[in-house]
């Protein structure tokens, strides 16, 4: 862009004497040159990657030969073949992980929001602490925690939680570890963070007036959170469960510290197909896929849930 | 759950015996003994901080009250949550629902109650508030007069034995409030509920309300009808924060029979002794009142040829303000400082300029006589203060 270019839909300044001022040309590209260092970014670190991976997909050949473009759409359609069960899994665990993120952030962020008084600055860093650790050294954890013979594994054996999931499928054994339990666990675990802060900040713009006019206006207390306070958290509700589900879906760190071979998600077989197999093609296949499902879910979402003020 | 009760056709009475609330160490209310009568308008007037909201909410059922008991319509309520009370709240910022447009805004109260045909009813309701055409709207899209109309129809909708208004045109500009206020007086008398207002602005109770409530400081300074809390200030309080009083430092000559003697500085006063609500003997010390637009001014050079037995003191005019209907003069009575005067302006007399020696004369009738233990201004600059 050329400093002498005008926005679009700017008026060109004229020549009759009650034309309203046009501010100079510089302060008009102001705009453009705050957004120019994000563009730029996004330009070589989002766009051009995407690109390139875009190109990978259709590609055919070995790492010995090298790869060449020769728009074998096929690909797609044979990694989705072979891969299916795994992206079925991701979507699973995924939303499982969701709604548990769900049903132990809400009332967390609901407490923080409207009774936590002078400690929401203590409850709210201790949400936020464990971004201190890094991811891995966190699931780690997780893995020393859920380990064989371990007291969790232990105690939930003696009060027969084990019992109940391994009816559920979601444990085999007596074990914890290298079962859906563990993955969808260390899932929750590690986007509980992305739930509780958008539902925090959705409930805490809530004014309490609101509540005590809903019970001005006989509500009970579960009437005023059904019609009130649930609807109007919506808009966390919607960018909670995204901010979740999202990377849930795509993460393999959980599945590979936590799971076996049986509870690989898509994101392992994307991470082995680059790193182990070299079958570049396929993983960036696979990749498309992962984020064209992604956004077709997302988009029915948020038209289903029809918060327009989230995007 | 167990439905409410249908809702009375008229008005209840609220009787609050030895209410109080404590946060802490701060009191906000004293016990209080307070009765409205049904289908009275009664206000709640003070400055900010008086205690005048906490003992609204805690009719409603928004505050526990520390001690003491509600009761609406012989019904001892203190225990009962706000959505168990038959009585309604219009919110200071009206508290809209923002998720739901302003029919579902007016019939929430209805769904509650478990009523089915709310249609009829909130048309019949928002007619009534004149926004018929506005039933589809959001909150957000209306104005504040219109969302301060919806608020009072949700309330009224309910027909609560007593409905509840805390500073409802407090966001208001001036010309609106005016307006809103005789909208509202209308409606009251209309719908005849009991209407409990809490407001800072005087003029605002005056208007309004059948009986006033001056609170400060956790209590009630005064109750009474509007004219006659004016006309006879208990509390030099009452006398300062509901318009303006002259309040002047006596010292009582004699203090036998219908009429009091006082003197103050070199001047001699009379003060019906019924219009006294200090103890008042002779040697002790009295504040005289009379409120500005009682007193009349004369020119010093007309002295001789006032009326008899009118209360006369000299002065000097300080400061005069023309606002049209009056002109409002500050004179200086020497030895007993400024005084405030305003005068219809019906046969302006052009001698009464600044510098000019006047004469000041009222009628003894128009004095009353306060406590000279009290702060002689107290609430004096409170109004504009919380306005």
């Amino acid at each position: 862009m050329t400093a002498t270019e005008a926005p679009p839909g700017a008026p060109a300044p004229k020549a009759e004497p009650l034309a309203v001022r046009t501010p100079p040309a510089r302060k008009r590209l102001v705009p453009y040159w705050l957004l120019l260092p994000g563009l730029l970014w996004l330009l070589v670190f989002f766009a051009a990657p995407l690109v390139y991976q875009a190109s990978t997909s259709i590609q055919t050949g070995s790492l010995e030969e090298g790869f060449k473009v020769t728009w074998h759409l096929a690909t797609y359609w044979d990694a989705l073949g072979a891969y299916w069960p795994q992206f079925v899994r991701s979507v699973s665990y995924a939303a499982v992980a969701t709604v548990l993120c769900l049903l132990l952030g809400y009332p967390l962020a609901y407490l923080i929001a409207f009774k936590a008084g002078r400690w929401r600055n203590l409850v709210m860093i201790l949400v936020i602490a464990p971004f201190f650790t890094s991811f891995l050294i966190r699931t780690l954890a997780w893995k020393t925690i859920l380990a064989d013979g371990g007291p969790v594994v232990g105690a939930l054996n003696a009060l027969h939680v084990l019992d109940v999931t391994n009816w559920l499928g979601l444990t085999e054994g007596h074990r914890v570890l290298a079962t859906p339990l563990a993955v969808v666990c260390g899932l929750t675990y590690n986007f509980l963070p992305f739930m509780v802060l958008p539902l925090y900040t959705s409930l805490e713009r809530i004014d309490p007036r609101l509540h005590e006019a809903a019970g001005d206006l006989y509500a009970r207390p579960r009437t005023t959170f059904r019609r009130v306070t649930f609807p109007l958290s919506m808009p966390g509700v919607v960018a909670g469960t995204l901010l979740t589900f999202i990377p849930a879906a795509g993460d393999y760190i959980n599945a590979e510290l936590l799971g076996s071979t049986d509870q690989k998600m898509i994101g392992n077989v994307i991470q082995s197909q680059f790193l182990r197999v070299l079958d570049y093609p396929t993983a960036a296949a696979l990749s498309f896929i992962l984020m064209a499902a992604i956004l077709t879910m997302v988009t029915l979402y948020i038209r289903k849930s029809g918060t327009e003020d989230l995007v | 759950m167990t439905r409410t009760a249908p809702p009375h056709r008229s008005g209840g009475d609220v009787r609050l015996e030895g209410i109080s609330k404590t946060y802490g160490s701060f009191t906000a209310v004293h016990p209080l003994d307070l009765t409205v009568p049904a289908g009275s308008f009664f206000a709640l007037l003070g400055a900010s901080g008086c205690g005048k909201t906490t003992t609204l909410r805690m009719i409603a059922g928004l505050e526990d009250p520390t001690t003491g008991t509600v009761a609406l319509s012989g019904q001892d309520v203190t225990a009962l949550p706000p959505y168990k009370r038959q009585v309604n709240t219009v919110f200071q910022n009206y508290a809209l629902f923002p998720h739901l447009d302003i029919h579902e805004n007016v019939a929430f109260g209805l769904r509650r109650r478990g009523i089915k045909s709310v249609k009829k009813p909130v048309e019949e309701m928002l007619d009534l508030v004149q926004l018929g055409p506005m039933a589809r709207r959001r909150p957000q899209q209306l104005s504040g007069g219109q969302q301060q109309r919806v608020a009072v129809a949700r309330a009224l909708i309910n027909k609560p034995e007593v409905l509840l208004l805390d500073e409802p045109l407090g966001a208001l500009d001036l010309k609106l409030r005016r307006q809103m206020q005789l909208e509202l007086k209308r409606i009251q008398t209309e719908v005849g509920i009991t209407f409990v207002h809490v407001t800072h602005d005087q003029e605002e109770a005056m208007t309004m309300a059948d009986t006033v409530a001056v609170m400060n400081g956790g209590r009630v300074e005064q109750l009474g009808a509007p004219a006659d809390l004016y006309e006879n200030p208990a509390s030099t309080f009452v006398a300062n924060f509901l318009g303006t009083s002259n309040l002047i430092e006596a010292e009582v000559v004699t203090a036998d029979g219908e009429e009091l003697l006082l003197k103050a500085g070199d001047a001699a006063l009379r003060l019906p002794a019924r219009r006294c609500s200090a103890p008042a003997r002779p040697g002790g010390k009295v504040l005289a009142g009379v409120r500005p637009e009682k007193v009349t001014l004369a020119h010093a050079d007309d002295a001789g040829s006032l009326p008899g037995g009118r209360n006369l003191l000299p002065a000097r005019i300080k400061d005069a303000g023309f606002i049209g209907v009056s002109t409002q003069y500050v004179v200086t009575v020497p030895g007993l400082g400024e005084l405030a005067v305003y005068e219809q302006n019906i046969e302006r007399d052009g001698r009464l300029i600044p510098g000019a020696d006047v004469v000041l004369h009222w009628s003894p009738a128009h004095t009353f006589g306060l406590d000279a233990a009290q702060d002689i201004g107290a609430g004096a600059d409170l109004d504009e203060e919380a306005a």
